[in-house]
């Protein structure tokens, strides 16, 4: 049984498919790739999963029950998290205050708050944020923000991951340690499910890697058949 | 201490002084409701005057009918019903779109209280029972007292976080577990309750009333504008902010007449400007210069 499950899962913008009939399953403890070219309907797909739209129509499975259509914070409390791809952290409040939230609202039987405040804190040391534990959100590099959207969606306690562009815009050295990040969260028994465009990062991560191109799934597998498929290199760089 | 003061007050001071005192309550009450639930969420709400016009009709209808402390219990819990039932239609919306529907509930309540008189009963307004000065402002302390607490637990709460996170970004807040309609709508009714219930208690000081009385819009923007005067961050900015702002309009109203709005204009201008954070920010700026000029000084 897959953890999540989508079967054909559309989603129209006017007359624009951006996600069209598209059926994908992610595997319980793996990591698996969604990348494509811009306005391929990644980050629409990710919207759909975790509800921050409804599809069209299709069905969307999270461990053998339909989430198609719920309100997101069901839908986090069911055992799924995301971060986002134009970070979304809560600037004025501190780093520890914005992790805080998730442990109190998202795990799935709550918290108490002197359990909640213990594993806010145990989470911003997992993603290396610990000295700026007090400072406003708003204050981080963009990717010490990047970490506190994965501690925070961490602190729900998820059982999957959507990571949405996590290692957009970082240099080198934050893009070694956010893919350290990523294989640390693996081994937490977390399932991934991360777009990406940092290609290096993702053949070396992934498990199996999902195409989309134009809303359509048109390729999926592991990374080197994904790396020598005709399809998948034509939709990137044009017949 | 203060509030011992307070408490004891009739006992020795003269009745002018009990009166202003209400009315300053009365803006405090205003201003603290209107931010537990705009000032974390950013939601700018200019519906005061609604459910400050349904606590005065209340007392209004039931005033002979029912003992005071019930009458005001039930203004404060239509305005709660009220607030429920719009908030949940409205609260999807963002922004300015709020905002405009706030402010035409405000115009709606009036309108359709006013065809209902002229239509129904024949005549526009009624009379309010009579209730002496110092029962007033022992209720509006009651009230004042209750809403600080109230205001105060809410802060300070995992609901008070959540709130301030809803108003950080709202998107993020619901995936992280937060059912944001429900708190946003309930959020808005509790400070619905002190609205209405301020507004029974004090249409018993104007013995008559009618629509275009009850429903001010000067009730909805004074609580905005005080709160912005005293800054939302903390909890004592919308009290020193309503509670200088009310005394400012006494002086103006009985000792400059004609300038009155000019230098309410001109001040509100000044903070604008030059506070943005209010009077909390310029007293934080105050408590966070000392420590370094003391370092400064060899």
């Amino acid at each position: 049984m897959p953890l999540l499950e989508g079967i054909g899962v559309t989603k129209n913008f006017g007359g624009l498919a951006a996600v069209s009939e598209v059926d994908f399953k992610i595997t319980k403890g793996k990591v698996v790739g969604l990348i494509g070219p811009n306005g391929a309907g990644k980050t629409t797909l990710f919207n759909l999963v975790s509800g921050a739209i409804v599809p069209k129509s299709g069905t969307i499975n999270f461990k053998a029950e339909n989430i198609t259509g719920m309100q997101p914070y069901r839908i986090c409390r069911k055992g799924v998290a995301r971060t986002f791809q134009s970070v979304k952290v809560f600037g004025s409040m501190p780093v520890v205050e914005n992790v805080l939230l998730g442990s109190i609202f998202g795990a799935p039987n709550g918290s108490s708050m002197s359990e909640a405040a213990e594993e806010a804190t145990e989470l911003c040391e997992f993603v290396g944020l610990s000295e700026m534990r007090t400072a406003p959100a708003h204050s981080l590099t963009l990717g010490n923000k990047k970490r506190l959207e994965v501690a925070r969606a961490l602190a729900t306690k998820p059982e999957l991951l959507l990571l949405d562009e996590l290692m957009a815009g970082l240099n080198t050295t934050e893009l070694t340690e956010a893919m350290e990040l990523v294989n640390k969260i693996r081994d937490r028994g977390i399932t991934i499910f991360m777009i990406e465009h940092v290609m290096h990062a993702i053949m070396s991560i992934c498990d199996r890697i999902i195409v989309l191109h134009h809303g359509q799934k048109i390729a999926e597998g592991t990374p080197k058949r994904i790396a020598a498929n005709k399809t998948v290199i034509e939709a990137y760089l044009g017949e | 201490m203060l509030l011992v003061y307070l408490a004891t007050l009739s006992l020795y001071a003269s009745t002018y002084t009990i009166i202003l005192l209400t009315s300053i309550f009365m803006y405090i009450i205003l201003t603290v409701s209107w931010v537990i639930f705009s000032g974390p969420t950013g939601y700018i709400s200019f519906a005061p005057a609604a459910f400050f016009g349904v606590g005065i009709y209340t007392s209004a209808v039931l005033g002979t009918e029912l003992p005071l402390p019930l009458v005001i219990l039930t203004g404060g819990v239509i305005s709660f019903i009220l607030a429920l039932f719009v908030g949940a239609l409205t609260l999807r919306l963002k922004g300015v779109y709020f905002t405009m529907f706030t402010l035409g509930l405000v115009e709606l309540s009036k309108h359709l209280l006013l065809w209902y008189e002229i239509k129904y009963t024949g005549t526009r307004g009624r009379f309010v029972i009579l209730v002496d000065n110092n029962t007033i402002y022992y209720i509006m302390l009651a009230i004042l007292v209750l809403l600080l607490l109230t205001s105060y637990l809410i802060r300070r709460s995992r609901f008070g976080l959540a709130l301030r996170s809803i108003g950080e970004s709202e998107e993020a807040s619901a995936h992280l577990g937060v059912n944001v309609n429900l708190l946003k709508t309930i959020t808005f009714a509790i400070s619905a309750i002190f609205m209405g219930a301020t507004g029974a208690i004090m249409a018993t000081r104007w013995t008559y009333v009618d629509p275009y009385i009850a429903f001010k819009l000067h009730y909805s923007f004074m609580p905005v504008l005080m709160s912005v005067f005293g800054g939302m961050g903390q909890l004592y900015g919308p009290v020193l902010g309503a509670g200088i702002f009310a005394i400012l309009e006494e002086l103006l109203i009985t000792k400059f007449p004609y300038y009155y709005m000019f230098t309410i204009g001109l001040i509100l201008l000044i903070v604008i400007v030059y506070l943005p954070n209010g009077l909390v920010g310029l007293i934080q700026k105050w408590q966070r210069r000392n420590p370094e000029e003391q370092h400064a000084t060899p």
